[in-house]
């Protein structure tokens, strides 16, 4: 038995973010008596070196290693900046709302690093082991987190549907990984491409493991039919943990599918093809339609970005590289909307409310102006509206699904989206048009956060005017 | 550009920058916001004169052209250049915004910095929309108007107002997405989304049929054309009276405007096959809306309806095209409905912003537009019943005013096509009359109707200089067109040939 000591290069940042994390975890319990912020701190301290780690070896072609289990490359690079950049806000926000909603624990900010750790795994993931390993433990540390208000009963709650249904799906996924283990004999990414490719594999075993891994992957996007778990859990945590789930985790399960889909099943393409497509229609319709009728500004985004991952599909559907650049671009500019979305309601949450609720920003303009325009261009920019960045990411994904010849499939979306975009602009009526029950002015919880949202929203606004750079870094990674 | 001066982008640029400052920095300051939106009013609009003077009539290629990379890896451009036919429309769009910003002087007491920032903003977009040579940079700038105009009617409007400006909303949003995804289409075609390669480009006959029917719907809900005109008159009514002047006499030409840079050129052949449609929802507009005109009892719903109807006079102008040179040979009668369109359109702004202003006046003092609540209006306001009367007349197409060149022209070439279409439209020279000129009669003649009325005070300083202003340009078009014409003529020609010519 000859064993090569593997090139660990390659995967320093994770190294360095394990070895920081379980250092914090224990320094935690040592410093949070008498420093309350000192994991806060350590915790950005950390993504900022895992940051400029991943900077500093930024790959510019693909790199395997760990006998071709993990690999690094620039598609990969680019994910992981951008979860680790989100991840940076979702923490501050996270700080604030956790001090206002009384449970302003270190455990946070560790369980959040390890999932941070299970997403990078997962961007890199380059076989169904590692992949497997990278979604479990960020899982596993949403679970957690969600349950973590343990006097919160429907935080409870939405924490066990999520973990009974994250437990199916991935046993689905691990059945469908087993069954196409099964047909072409390997676990590696590239020669099961490579045995799928020869013809040699059986189509029967291989189509039906393509059906639960497609099904298995689906439910992690929370596309539908298997949306169920969505709404519920995103309600249901605390907006802190929901700005967890619904922004940087999006990115990382948009990475899983790539590398499954198109780097381990290309020549299956027909076979996932025609199931995407169908997950694509319903999930575009359940988005706009179920929407119109929700009161909870929490599961109104969550049922919108139902309808986001149909948009988000279309780039897969397109089946080529620029679909997939699209499809990047879109989770990349959706991510950063959904941060604005959940940072304006974790900024407005205090103690005793939640501030989750639509009739909640009754009057918004006369309260806080500033903060209404803010709002009002996360909502515009999730609707597709110019100039707002949103809208060059839903011109992108229809571009390449009518280059592709589905012309029919940008018509439905289309028309999906007018839809959509009356609930959107319902939130901007109550803020604008509606008087406020209660008409005192209202400010973020600090100083540091008004400036965070209003950061992230401007940039929407600002990558809207000057879309160029970030497509065009899309586009190469992937070509 | 103008000796290497960006004109384009300082006219788009200018309002939009000035209109964030008043946003940002005019909070509860009110005098600096209306001060600062009139003086960048009239910046801009000085500005513009630069066009009119720089212009060259002889060439119907784009002018003051503006190219810069912007989103290389899709080939989009900021691309902005004008034409005859846009660059009258851009001179009428920062005309009109000094009257709008003007009217709502003593008006509008709530949020100052917000209404005016908003005007400004939305002034920017339309230029841009009129300017824009990149079809992408041009459905930017089109839906980008709709965010500004959502919020100036759904907040300073009247009862409905949120119904009315989600229908609005909506229905535009609707109408441009298939516009898009018809530009998306013609990318792949063409790899490019300049608007003059998609001038120049072949289209097969059904995807021309698509293309055409994708920016029927976009144009005709802008316009609006029956059948999908329901929106404005909800929208008119409720909007704040800046903004109705703003929607008839700027966006609904942004639908007219759409049809002779993108259905005619694009799609020529799909619009010669398709011309009788557009041609028989121009002429139930005209007839039929006309009549609706007529039994309504609130004035702005009224006007609204009497623009719908008169914007039925662009479109036909428009499409008369094919059956004129069908039947006369020539283009010369084409020609005549062409740019009987286009002034209408012109026309058609100052007289339909008037209109609006006239009810505007009328319900800052009343809070009322019911007809029934007037009466004998002229007793007690007599230079504002002057006024009243002139441009209703001008409404009704009375020779010697603007509202009559258009139409006549129109309905010159519409007998030329075919004497029914002449017939039906001749119409409205009866049903428009019939409509203004008894809406005058019961609201500024006959003796005073009540105390309220008999209270009346006539025209501030402000309002009689808008009213002037106005009449001075009602009347000038009405006398002496030939400069306008002048301008419009080559690029009108060059139209008609891209319209003619076959891309099959």
């Amino acid at each position: 038995m000859n064993f090569v000591i593997p090139s660990f290069l390659p995967a320093i940042p994770e190294i360095a973010l394990l070895a920081l994390t379980s250092l914090i975890l224990v320094a935690d319990t040592i410093w949070s008596k008498r420093h309350q912020f000192a994991t806060y701190y350590a915790t950005q301290f950390t993504l900022f070196i895992v940051g400029m780690l991943l900077l500093s070896s930024f790959a510019t072609e693909q790199t395997l290693t760990f006998s071709g289990s993990f690999v690094r490359d620039q598609f990969g690079d680019i994910l992981k900046l951008f979860i680790i950049l989100i991840s940076m806000g979702i923490f501050m926000f996270s700080r604030e709302y956790l001090l206002q909603a009384k449970f302003y624990r270190g455990e946070f900010f560790t369980l959040g690093l390890f999932g941070i750790l299970g997403m990078l795994v997962m961007v890199s993931a380059y076989n169904f082991i590692t992949l497997y390993l990278g979604l479990e433990i960020m899982s596993l540390a949403i679970y957690t987190l969600v349950a973590m208000r343990k006097s919160d009963s429907k935080a409870l709650e939405s924490s066990l549907k999520y973990f009974v249904l994250g437990a199916l799906a991935t046993g689905m996924l691990l059945y469908g990984f087993s069954m196409i283990y099964g047909a072409t004999a390997t676990i590696q990414f590239d020669e099961m491409a490579r045995v799928i490719a020869s013809g040699s594999a059986d189509d029967v075993v291989l189509s039906f493991g393509v059906v639960f891994v497609v099904i298995g992957l689906a439910f992690k996007l929370g596309a539908v039919p298997f949306h169920m778990w969505v709404p519920d859990v995103y309600e249901g945590a605390p907006t802190a943990v929901t700005l967890y789930m619904g922004t940087a985790s999006k990115i990382a399960a948009f990475a899983i599918l790539y590398r499954v889909l198109v780097e381990a099943i290309p020549d299956l393409v027909a076979d996932w093809q025609a199931l995407i497509i169908i997950i694509t229609i319903l999930s575009l319709i359940v988005g706009a339609v179920v929407t119109l009728v929700q009161e909870n500004l929490k599961r109104l985004l969550a049922y919108s970005g139902i309808g986001h991952i149909g948009f988000l599909l279309l780039g897969i559907i397109a089946a080529n590289p620029g679909g997939y650049s699209a499809a990047m671009f879109y989770v990349i500019v959706y991510s950063i909307t959904a941060l604005a979305a959940f940072g304006m309601i974790v900024a407005l949450a205090r103690t005793n409310t939640e501030f989750d609720l639509i009739a909640d920003f009754k009057g918004m303009n006369q309260r806080n102006p500033w903060l209404a325009l803010m709002m009002l261009f996360v909502m515009f920019s999730m609707a597709g509206i110019p100039p707002f960045i949103g809208f060059y990411a839903k011109i992108l994904v229809i571009e390449e699904v009518v280059q592709a010849g589905f012309t029919w499939l940008a018509i439905l979306s289309v028309v999906t989206a007018v839809i959509s975009a009356f609930y959107y602009l319902r939130v901007v009526k109550v803020m604008y048009f509606d008087d406020p029950d209660d008409a005192t002015p209202i400010e973020p919880v600090s100083r540091q956060l008004k400036w965070a949202v209003s950061f992230v929203s401007a940039l929407l606004l600002i990558l809207g005017l000057m879309p160029s750079s970030l497509i065009t870094l899309c586009y190469n990674s992937l070509s | 550009m103008v000796f290497g001066f960006p004109i384009l982008s300082t006219l788009v640029w200018l309002p939009i920058v000035g209109g964030a400052l008043i946003l940002f920095l005019g909070r509860d300051r009110d005098s600096f916001a209306k001060w600062t939106a009139l003086g960048v009013s009239i910046l801009t609009f000085l500005a513009s004169l630069t066009l009119w003077t720089a212009f060259d009539s002889n060439t119907s290629a784009m002018q003051f052209v503006e190219k810069t990379e912007w989103i290389s890896q899709f080939n989009i451009y900021y691309y902005l250049g004008v034409d005859g036919l846009s660059m009258p429309l851009i001179l009428l769009t920062t005309f009109t915004q000094i009257l709008v910003i003007a009217s709502a002087w003593e008006v509008i007491k709530e949020r100052v910095e917000q209404y005016m920032g908003a005007f400004m903003i939305m002034q920017g977009l339309m230029i841009g929309v009129f300017a824009a040579l990149d079809s992408i940079l041009f459905y930017v700038f089109w839906e980008a108007l709709l965010i500004p105009m959502f919020i100036v009617i759904g907040k300073w409007g009247g009862q409905d107002r949120v119904y009315a400006t989600l229908k609005f909303f909506l229905y535009t949003f609707f109408g441009s997405v298939f516009m898009l995804v018809a530009f998306i289409y013609m990318y792949f075609q063409s790899g490019s989304f300049s608007i003059l390669d998609f001038h120049a480009m072949p289209i097969a006959m059904t995807a021309q049929i698509f293309i055409f029917l994708a920016f029927l719907i976009a144009f005709a809900v802008k316009v609006p054309m029956f059948p999908v005109h329901t929106w404005l008159p909800d929208a008119h009514v409720q909007a704040p009276t800046a903004g109705s002047v703003v929607l008839a006499a700027i966006m609904l030409k942004m639908g007219g405007y759409g049809f002779v840079r993108f259905s005619l050129p694009i799609t020529p052949d799909a619009s010669m096959t398709l011309d009788w449609l557009v041609i028989a929802l121009s002429l139930i507009a005209i007839f039929y809306i006309g009549l609706v005109a007529m039994v309504q009892s609130d004035m702005k719903k009224l006007v609204a309806y009497s623009s719908i109807s008169h914007m039925g006079f662009v479109t036909i102008g428009m499409f008369l095209v094919y059956d004129i040179i069908q039947t006369t040979g020539s283009s010369q009668g084409a020609m005549i409905g062409m740019e009987g369109a286009m002034i209408q359109m012109i026309s058609h702004g100052f007289i339909s912003g008037a209109m609006f202003l006239m009810i505007g006046v009328l319900y800052d003092r009343m809070h009322t537009r019911e007809i029934s609540a007037y009466g004998g209006v002229v007793n007690v306001m007599p230079w504002f019943g002057f006024f009243a009367v002139l441009f209703s007349m001008s409404n009704s197409g009375l020779p010697g005013t603007s509202g009559f060149v258009g139409e006549f022209m129109v309905i010159l070439a519409a007998f030329k096509a075919n004497v029914w279409y002449g017939l039906v439209a001749a119409t409205t020279l009866i049903i428009g009359a019939a409509y203004t000129l008894w809406m005058v009669k019961r609201v500024y003649f006959g003796p005073v109707a009540n105390e309220q009325v008999g209270k009346l005070k006539d025209l501030s300083k402000r309002e009689f200089a808008i009213m002037a202003t106005l009449a001075f340009a009602v009347v000038l078009l009405g006398v002496y067109p030939a400069p306008l014409i002048e301008v419009m003529h080559s690029s009108v020609a060059n139209l008609l040939v891209q319209a003619t010519t076959s891309k099959l």
